[in-house]
């Protein structure tokens, strides 16, 4: 309740802040030695809210469906993308994670090419990703082009998980270990009955990073692909009306924000059940 | 029949480095069923070392390890010996029942066998009402019990603890002292105890083994002779006078 109520009095305050500026910033925006510090508070830079909100009820283009269904449908198939890339990307940094605990020199090997992995710019790698995957097919099913975007989705998201999920296996004190070790249990039980658990405080935290980066991903992938039908491509489309609808384009980003608001929901709902009767640890993601 | 006999050990870590630490010199150690043996000595002296050789934690660089007649590594795959640390070391994410429950689950025991070991020995730790909590609800006397309990669950011969009331205050660690004694008593579980305090090796041990540092080794045995353990004998002169027994021992001036 508490947390609901903290949501929404986050939003009053961004929208007090959008309206103040808006009211009392330049509308030619202001300019200090040839350099624009503040942006403009005209109408065609920042609309009123409330214009932003009447547009969602109208049509997109004349006797068109209401702009609120085209972007909420939008939103759908993006979130069906981050979902299985996010997936996608949870699992595999799982088992990096395992890996990498399981095994020293794997550690030693490979985490220095996970970091690095995050480091080569995104927008470089969508059509390369786009190139090989093109002459892919499972069987009959030919590969699809929401399945680059999910692999891009994948690709950001598999990081902060690996990266958490490893500091979280290797957190259980030497004692535990040793405990394990003198029941007689072997790597496989010490991992399910000690390391797995005592996981769980960073998985979480390094799942809500996954969850955002899984977003970016895909709406960047979109974007970088080509790909129409979701969010990212519609950001793209109503933008280039930008001049003659400004409205329009806020309400694709209000569309944004809410994937991402929902995708952090779902793993709270994941985290809920699991969590009760648990210390939690500091945000941790190296 | 002997509960645990250690012959000619010798343990050297990082060995061939320029590091390297003799932690123990040529250790006999016996114990016998049911005896309390405690290991006394300052830090570094290899009390430790010498507890987790005896656990199969660590293997000794030379010599032999045998638990109830076994070698050290067969009585831990058999889970011969229960085991306390300094910290409890409890499951945070289980309940006080269910980390009892663990090493019987590692077992294979049945849901119901277990639950009913595990209250049995949440009974003799006297926290029978605290089996539904979590770790992080009891205070850490508490939860030592827990861990007392959790390594008594398997039924073992023998105990093994390494300054399991190091982290107590006074108060707390005697009232476990009397517990721990009255539980080996009715068990009839043979414990190596391994402490840095005088008095409680005195007041649990049949039997005091006192270690010296650089290298680790036996200095000295002192058996301790004591009418009674209850709480009027820490008083006595008798008592003070193996107190006294064990502290020369320590500092090597018979």
């Amino acid at each position: 309740m508490r947390r609901v109520l903290s949501v929404l009095a986050a939003v009053v305050v961004f929208v007090a802040l959008w309206e103040g500026y808006k009211a009392v910033g330049d509308p030619d925006g202001t300019v200090l030695f040839g350099t624009r510090v503040l942006p403009r508070a005209d109408d065609l830079s920042m609309p009123h809210v409330w214009d932003m909100l009447r547009r969602l009820g109208r049509p997109e283009l004349t006797g068109g469906r209401p702009v609120w269904q085209v972007v909420l449908g939008a939103c759908l198939f993006t979130l069906g993308i981050t979902v299985a890339g996010f997936a996608a990307g949870a699992v595999v940094g799982l088992l990096l994670a395992v890996a990498m605990q399981r095994f020293r020199l794997v550690e030693r090997g490979l985490l220095p090419y996970v970091i690095l992995s995050q480091t080569v710019p995104l927008v470089a790698l969508a059509p390369l990703i786009a190139g090989w995957s093109g002459n892919l097919s499972f069987g009959p099913y030919p590969w699809q082009d929401w399945m680059t975007v999910a692999v891009i989705a994948a690709y950001l998201s598999f990081f902060p998980v690996a990266v958490g999920m490893l500091r979280g296996l290797q957190s259980p004190q030497a004692s535990g270990v040793e405990l394990m070790r003198s029941y007689a249990a072997g790597w496989w039980r010490t991992l399910i009955k000690l390391r797995l658990p005592a996981a769980l405080p960073y998985l979480f935290p390094a799942l809500r990073l996954a969850g955002a980066a899984a977003v970016v991903g895909a709406v960047v992938g979109e974007i970088s692909t080509g790909t129409r039908g979701g969010i990212g491509r519609l950001v793209i489309e109503y933008s280039r009306e930008a001049t003659s609808d400004p409205a329009k384009v806020y309400t694709a980003m209000l569309g944004a924000a809410l994937l991402g608001l929902v995708v952090a929901a779902l793993v709270s709902l994941l985290e809920l059940p699991l969590m009760r009767h648990r210390r939690r640890v500091p945000v941790v993601t190296m | 029949m002997t509960a645990v006999s250690v012959s000619g050990v010798t343990q050297v870590f990082n060995r061939g480095r320029p590091d390297e630490v003799t932690a123990l010199s040529d250790v006999d150690l016996t114990v016998a069923a049911g005896e309390f043996v405690s290991l006394i000595g300052p830090s570094g002296c290899g009390k430790s070392t010498l507890l987790r050789l005896i656990a199969d934690l660590l293997a000794p660089t030379t010599g032999t390890v045998e638990v109830s007649g076994k070698p050290a590594r067969q009585a831990r795959l058999e889970q011969a010996y229960g085991i306390a640390f300094q910290q409890a070391g409890l499951f945070e994410w289980r309940t006080v029942q269910r980390n009892v429950e663990l090493p019987l689950e590692l077992r294979g025991q049945s849901k119901a066998e277990r639950r009913e070991r595990a209250a049995e020995m949440l009974e003799l730790v006297g926290l029978a009402d605290f089996a539904g909590h979590y770790p992080a609800q009891l205070s850490g006397g508490m939860q030592q019990r827990v861990a007392i309990a959790r390594a008594l669950a398997v039924h073992p011969p023998l105990l093994l603890m390494d300054e399991p009331f190091g982290a107590l205050d006074e108060m707390t660690r005697e009232r476990l002292q009397t517990e721990l004694l009255a539980i080996c008593a009715q068990t009839g579980t043979s414990t190596v105890f391994v402490t840095h305090s005088i008095p409680e090796a005195v007041f649990l041990s049949d039997r005091v083994v006192v270690m010296s540092p650089r290298p680790g080794r036996i200095t000295g045995t002192v058996g301790i002779d004591l009418p009674a353990r209850d709480e009027a004998v820490r008083q006595s002169p008798d008592f003070f006078s193996h107190v006294t027994l064990v502290r020369k021992t320590l500092r090597g001036t018979p």
